[in-house]
């Protein structure tokens, strides 16, 4: 079940993808939605879905002439990859916040 | 695979300039100066993440309106080499108080040195966090996002589990 883990972490590694998978998260929601929500297009809204769609994060399914994503419930490993990506943001981080501290001992605790 | 480890741990670790002393320090104390300000769960934007030192201190987001919002809580503090905390965001993206549905999130610090520090972190009962009632009360109410994945994930922990 790991097989594709790395690559699900990649596909959060873009800020924007990350919104919109955090969008859908909340709410299962269409283009239009999401494209009112973010600072973006609704080309490029698709285009981040299909991607995500790709790798298996996000379904989609018709509901009268709109479609609508939803994060795959069958995706057991995008909560991981969420999450992972949420602790190697947060540790790089850490490691650069606490290199500026060593440079500026007077400001460290 | 045993029966025990429903959802995989999730591993992440940094090396840091500071003596571990320090490295534990600046973790704890000032997680405001570092912590991804681009994530957290509060309506406005966060200002500032606080751990508050020792046992059962509260793990929260201040945001600029002024509001708090509760991450979990510190369950062992054992400076400067261990570190467990709970994270108790549930499906609705809302702090669940019952500790049986909290995941837990260890930091340990070991020195490689007298001026660099090994920081690893292991975020683990993942599986907890989709347990509960509120998390079921949220699938029945809301349906979908979120929820669905928590959901899936705990048909996933009770399929392993038997």
């Amino acid at each position: 079940m790991n097989a594709g883990e790395g690559g699900e972490i990649g596909l959060l590694g873009d800020p924007t993808r990350r919104a919109i998978f955090e969008h859908l998260a909340r709410r299962p929601s269409s283009v239009g939605e999401l494209a009112d929500r973010l600072p973006i297009t609704r080309q490029a809204v698709s285009q981040h879905l299909q991607v995500l769609k790709d790798g298996g994060l996000v379904v989609a399914t018709a509901v009268g002439t709109k479609r609508i994503y939803r994060l795959n419930p069958d995706g057991v490993d995008a909560l991981r990859g969420y999450f992972q990506r949420i602790w190697d943001d947060a540790l790089t981080s850490f490691q650069k916040a606490s290199d500026q501290a060593a440079i500026s001992p007077e400001e460290t605790p | 695979m045993t029966n025990t480890a429903t959802v995989p741990s999730l591993h992440g670790e940094a090396m840091v300039e500071l003596p571990v002393d320090q490295a534990f320090a600046f973790f704890t104390d000032s997680i405001g100066r570092w912590w991804p300000a681009e994530y957290h769960i509060g309506p406005s934007d966060m200002v500032d993440t606080i751990l508050e030192s020792g046992p059962a201190g509260r793990w929260y987001e201040r945001g600029a309106d002024g509001s708090e919002c509760e991450w979990g809580k510190v369950l062992v503090w054992e400076p400067p080499h261990q570190l467990v905390v709970t994270w108790q965001i549930n499906g609705n993206w809302q702090y669940d108080d019952d500790p049986n549905r909290a995941s837990e999130i260890e930091v340990r610090f070991s020195p490689d040195g007298p001026h660099q520090t090994l920081v690893e972190l292991e975020h683990r009962h993942l599986d907890r966090l989709v347990g509960g009632q509120a998390v079921h009360d949220t699938i029945a109410e809301a349906g979908g996002g979120w929820s669905s994945v928590l959901n899936a994930l705990a048909r996933v922990a009770a399929a392993k589990s038997r």
